[in-house]
């Protein structure tokens, strides 16, 4: 059934390397980007706030197509903007990573608001009373907590996340996906196989990480 | 415990595949006595401007849709009998295997490969691979010239892997999900070439709003012989398309076809391929 395998011709642990990559890349970024988000959400400046709520319901409600297309389209074909230079290869692998980057940290960003919503007032309040700073009391005593809360959730975006990194194919990234329609235009007669292949491919990607971080998170949680 | 999901989990996408495999068994019914009723469902392109294409009313056209008007014709089905249905690449030996359609024109290369599955008639037009470039570029003039170039093809294609196969390992190849992804660099300079099919370039080149932008090199990378896929084993079918086409050839509808849906891009085409028996 899988003999197509045998030629040698189709790189599958290649490609699902650079779906692993895209996915750790845009995993750090997603997380920066959505932690900086979060913050601005519940800080005491008004524009920042209006800001993150744009950009959040903006980006969230976008389909990742559109943004990534956007991304190859509009900055690199059309404005010229490259990251760094390169071949189409590395211009389409950081382009792949800022959208998938800018559209993830939506969902983190969301993730840890309701993970900051689970830390009590009253420590937001203790803190402040000490003395501490809107930066001081949120990076040392709620977003702390916060990440705890929320190791579930980000467990799912990141499998989410791992899914999406297969629309990168569409601005000519070399992952899983762009591997599997090679192999659909060269193999139609095991179309099915081809899809199988893949299929496990993801499971064997996702269901370990969704089970390691289910573990983590009942160990990190904290038990109010 | 977590060792029970785990193998849930993958006995459930197993599941899930054999579902898909089976919804595709079960479609057999439906055409069987599709083709019965007067009617014929063909396969086609519906997104590729010259050969096959959805216009925003509705309607289809393009090269392979007027050869398979011709051919139903000569079938005995008229034009307004006909139902068509969207053959994507990937799709099209499913779509014969299973019934779905009687027969698929769509930019359907014959290889081996594929005639393990299907039966061709034809080939009713020879295609190259080739490159549109913008009208003034003059730079690319032999296959040698491309490993310098920044080329832009669509994912997983075949074009696309005959330029990083054979053509030109070193040029800077870009994939796209669709060639009209591609007209947008090509018109920034962003990319300096499209590859695919001369036909399919041809369609695209010749829209109304890209006239006169780019053009065609010419180099005929490869040989396309595009044919009628049908069910395999069904010669009295073959047999009745091969002679569809041939009449086709004969009274001049095949040239005026052709004319009518490439000339606006000066292609040049091939003459009408010797149809086999």
């Amino acid at each position: 059934m899988f003999d197509f395998l045998d030629s040698g011709q189709y790189d599958l642990l290649g490609a699902f390397w650079v779906t692993v990559q895209l996915t750790l890349y845009s995993a750090a970024g997603s997380l920066i980007w959505g932690t900086l988000l979060a913050g601005m959400r519940v800080s005491p400046v008004p524009l920042l706030r209006v800001f993150g709520t744009g950009y959040v319901n903006l980006v969230r409600n976008t389909p990742l197509t559109l943004v990534l297309v956007g991304c190859s389209l509009g900055l690199n074909q059309t404005l010229s903007i490259t990251l760094g230079g390169g071949d189409f290869k590395s211009i389409g692998f950081r382009l792949a990573v800022l959208g998938l980057s800018a559209y993830t940290g939506t969902f983190v960003c969301e993730a840890l608001r309701s993970g900051i919503n689970t830390v009590p007032v009253g420590q937001a309040e203790a803190a402040r009373a000490l003395g501490l700073s809107f930066r001081q009391v949120l990076t040392l005593i709620v977003l702390p907590q916060a990440f705890r809360a929320v190791v579930a959730p980000l467990a799912n975006v990141l499998i989410a996340l791992t899914k999406n990194t297969t629309v990168a194919s569409a601005i000519g990234v070399a992952e899983a996906s762009a591997l599997m329609k090679t192999m659909i235009e060269n193999e139609s007669s095991a179309l099915f196989a081809v899809f199988t292949l893949f299929a496990l491919g993801f499971i064997l990607l996702t269901l370990p990480t969704g089970l390691l971080l289910g573990w983590v998170s009942k160990r990190v949680a904290v038990k109010r | 415990m977590k060792l029970q999901k785990a193998s849930a989990a993958a006995a459930g996408a197993l599941v899930l595949a054999l579902t898909v495999t089976a919804c595709g068994g079960d479609s057999n019914d439906d055409s069987s006595s599709g083709s019965g009723g007067g009617k014929i469902t063909i396969g086609i392109k519906t997104d590729q401007p010259g050969i096959g294409l959805q216009l925003p009313d509705g309607s289809y056209a393009g090269f392979d849709v007027d050869v398979a008007t011709y051919v139903a014709k000569e079938l005995g089905y008229d034009a307004k009998n006909i139902v068509w249905k969207k053959a994507p690449s990937a799709e099209r030996e499913n779509l014969i295997a299973n019934g779905d359609v009687k027969f698929v024109a769509a930019s359907y290369t014959i290889n081996d490969e594929r005639k393990k599955k299907v039966d061709f008639a034809g080939p009713y037009l020879l295609a190259h691979q080739d490159l549109l470039v913008r009208a003034d570029d003059t730079s690319i003039t032999k296959v040698e010239d491309l490993n310098s170039k920044k080329l832009c093809s669509v994912t997983g294609s075949t074009s696309a892997q005959n330029v990083k196969d054979k053509l030109a390992p070193k040029a800077d190849l870009l994939e796209r999900g669709g060639y009209s992804e591609c007209l947008t660099g090509l018109e920034n300079k962003a990319v300096d070439a499209l590859t695919t099919d001369d036909s399919i370039l041809a369609g695209f080149a010749a829209q109304k709003d890209l006239q006169g932008k780019f053009k065609l090199v010419g180099l005929k990378l490869s040989d396309e012989p595009y044919g009628i896929g049908l069910k395999k084993g069904d010669t009295e079918l073959k047999t009745k398309i091969n002679d569809a086409l041939k009449k086709m050839v004969s009274d001049g509808s095949w040239e005026k076809a052709v004319q009518a849906n490439f000339g606006p891009a000066g292609y040049k085409n091939e003459p009408a391929p010797q149809i086999a028996d």
